[in-house]
């Protein structure tokens, strides 16, 4: 297995205030790797930081490839989705129009093929693609921000808290899919979770981020058998 | 009635320009949040290359449709090189900027092209008026209706039906959403600034012709544009061309009806803006956003 994303001294900071002090990890080809992290660890930065959302130092490679500095629609073009928290569904578009958008950066003539595929993934979403984006309720826009993602045919996949706010029932058939995808298409996925059983669920390696550093890591039946880690997220 | 009618055609006619320059302002709205102050003095520069090229014998066509293209580009070039380095800066010092554009042009239009009024310019269609019954239509009013029709159709198709403007949409929404799936949102705000600016020099080279080109004369048109955006809504394109229309026409009417006016036909624009501020903010056709969380 090669690494398809490496993170090594990831250093970031919002003005004064430093966020990441040289974080390091790694997604292989196939996995889904997951951050535990309470609020304010620096979670979603981290993320930011891959996509090119925020400024930060260190280094980031995809695809063996260093990616750090450069524009975020250059990475999303090679091969990074991105569902940003707060889903990030463009509302004033219809369903159908935001999934259109999720695939600008391919050529290809099977944008209509794959669309059809994402309403029988989420039938909600054929059932709706006439209607704006913002009037759909949060389970509703969560498919559609990552069905929009798939549609650019990543090869990775950051997902940023996708269960916020969103009711249990909904938040396990979007995990269940997510493990679906990522068995049956391959994509690599970099989930960033505070339900972290869910999230270990569908896991195959985990890290566990503390104020801007990573103080655990494992396979995800470690992290779910370690102590610490059952006490402070999994609330056993 | 006949008068009437005539002062409706009229008002078309000029609503139609209004139209025009008001939908260059969504356009630059709807992706920057920018309220264009400097919208005017962009097409008075357009209309002096105008006044420029068909003054050394171009024909007038041609001389149209290369201003067009130049504006385009230069509109373009304003965005990235004015605009880029202060985009993420406070609304105020955005309107700052406009101002300080729309001051700079319009000095740069008389130490480039001189100060005097430039009457020589060239129409593009012949001056001619129809009289069915009392009414009087003249080829103005058609030609500026119908050029507007065809430049909403343009843009509707540019909009609605190809992957450019799917992009320019996304972006005009969220532009953060739009670049993670890859979509250069920089260039989006190029291509709406690029937009704009032809269409400015468009409703420029076909309205200065029938009242002089100096320094001066895009101020009151870029007024009533203003007005015409605020009563459609800043962010609605058929708000633009429905608010132009309605401001056209109530400019002819009050001159016509309400000779005390006629001096003051500002009045017009500036109250219709107060009354739209007060009673409905987004304009008539402008988005309150549904959006749930």
């Amino acid at each position: 297995m090669s690494a398809l994303l490496e993170v090594s001294e990831l250093r970031a900071a919002y003005g004064a205030v430093r966020v990441l002090h040289g974080v390091d990890f790694s997604v292989n080809e196939g996995e889904v790797v997951v951050i535990l992290g309470a609020n304010g660890a620096g979670k979603t930065t981290t993320l930011r930081a891959i996509c090119g959302m925020v400024d930060a130092h260190g280094r980031v490679a995809f695809a063996g490839r260093a990616v750090l500095g450069r524009k975020p629609e250059q990475i999303a073009a090679a091969g990074v989705a991105h569902v940003p928290q707060g889903r990030g569904t463009i509302v004033d578009l219809t369903v159908v129009d935001n999934l259109r958008i999720g695939a600008y950066s391919r050529r290809d003539k099977e944008v209509d093929t794959d669309i059809e595929r994402w309403f029988s993934v989420f039938p909600r979403l054929g059932e709706r693609s006439g209607q704006q984006a913002g009037s759909m309720s949060g389970g509703e826009q969560q498919m559609l921000a990552i069905a929009r993602a798939m549609m650019a045919r990543p090869k990775l996949v950051l997902l940023d808290e996708p269960s916020l706010g969103l009711a249990p029932i909904v938040t396990q058939m979007l995990f269940r899919t997510l493990g679906d995808l990522n068995r049956d298409d391959g994509v690599s996925m970099l989930v960033v979770e505070q339900n972290a059983n869910l999230a270990l669920g569908i896991a195959t390696r985990g890290y566990v981020l503390e104020t801007g550093t990573i103080v655990t890591s494992g396979s995800a039946e470690d992290l779910a058998g370690n102590d610490e880690v059952r006490r402070a997220y999994l609330g056993i | 009635m006949s008068l009437f009618l005539t002062q409706l055609m009229n008002g078309i006619g000029n609503g139609a320009v209004y139209a025009s320059l008001a939908l260059a302002l969504v356009l630059i709205y709807r992706t920057t949040g920018i309220l264009n102050f400097a919208q005017g003095e962009m097409a008075l520069y357009s209309t002096y290359l105008f006044w420029y090229f068909t003054d050394r014998g171009m024909p007038v066509v041609v001389a149209i449709l290369l201003t067009m293209v130049l504006s385009f580009i230069g509109g373009a070039a304003i965005e990235r090189v004015v605009l880029r380095p202060v985009e993420n800066s406070s609304p105020l010092v955005l309107v700052i900027v406009t101002i300080g554009m729309f001051l700079a042009l319009n000095s740069i239009v008389q130490v480039q092209f001189g100060a005097d009024i430039k009457t020589n310019l060239p129409r593009a269609y012949p001056k001619h008026v129809w009289r069915p019954g009392d009414v009087q239509i003249s080829a103005d009013t058609l030609v500026l209706v119908g050029v507007l029709i065809v430049v909403c159709f343009v843009l509707y198709l540019l909009f609605q039906h190809t992957k450019l403007g799917l992009a320019f949409r996304a972006v005009s929404s969220n532009p953060e959403s739009s670049r993670l799936v890859g979509v250069p949102a920089g260039r989006m705000l190029m291509l709406g600034w690029a937009l704009a600016a032809a269409l400015g020099a468009l409703a420029g080279c076909l309205i200065i012709p029938t009242i002089g080109l100096q320094a001066s004369s895009m101020q009151s048109i870029l007024v009533f544009s203003f007005a015409a955006a605020a009563l459609g809504g800043f962010d609605s394109p058929l708000g633009a061309v429905v608010g132009g229309l309605i401001v056209g026409v109530a400019q002819s009417l009050t001159t016509q009806y309400i000779k005390s006016l006629s001096d003051i036909v500002l009045i017009v624009p500036f109250g219709l803006i107060l009354v739209v501020l007060m009673v409905r903010p987004q304009g008539l056709f402008g988005t309150r956003r549904v959006e749930r969380v």
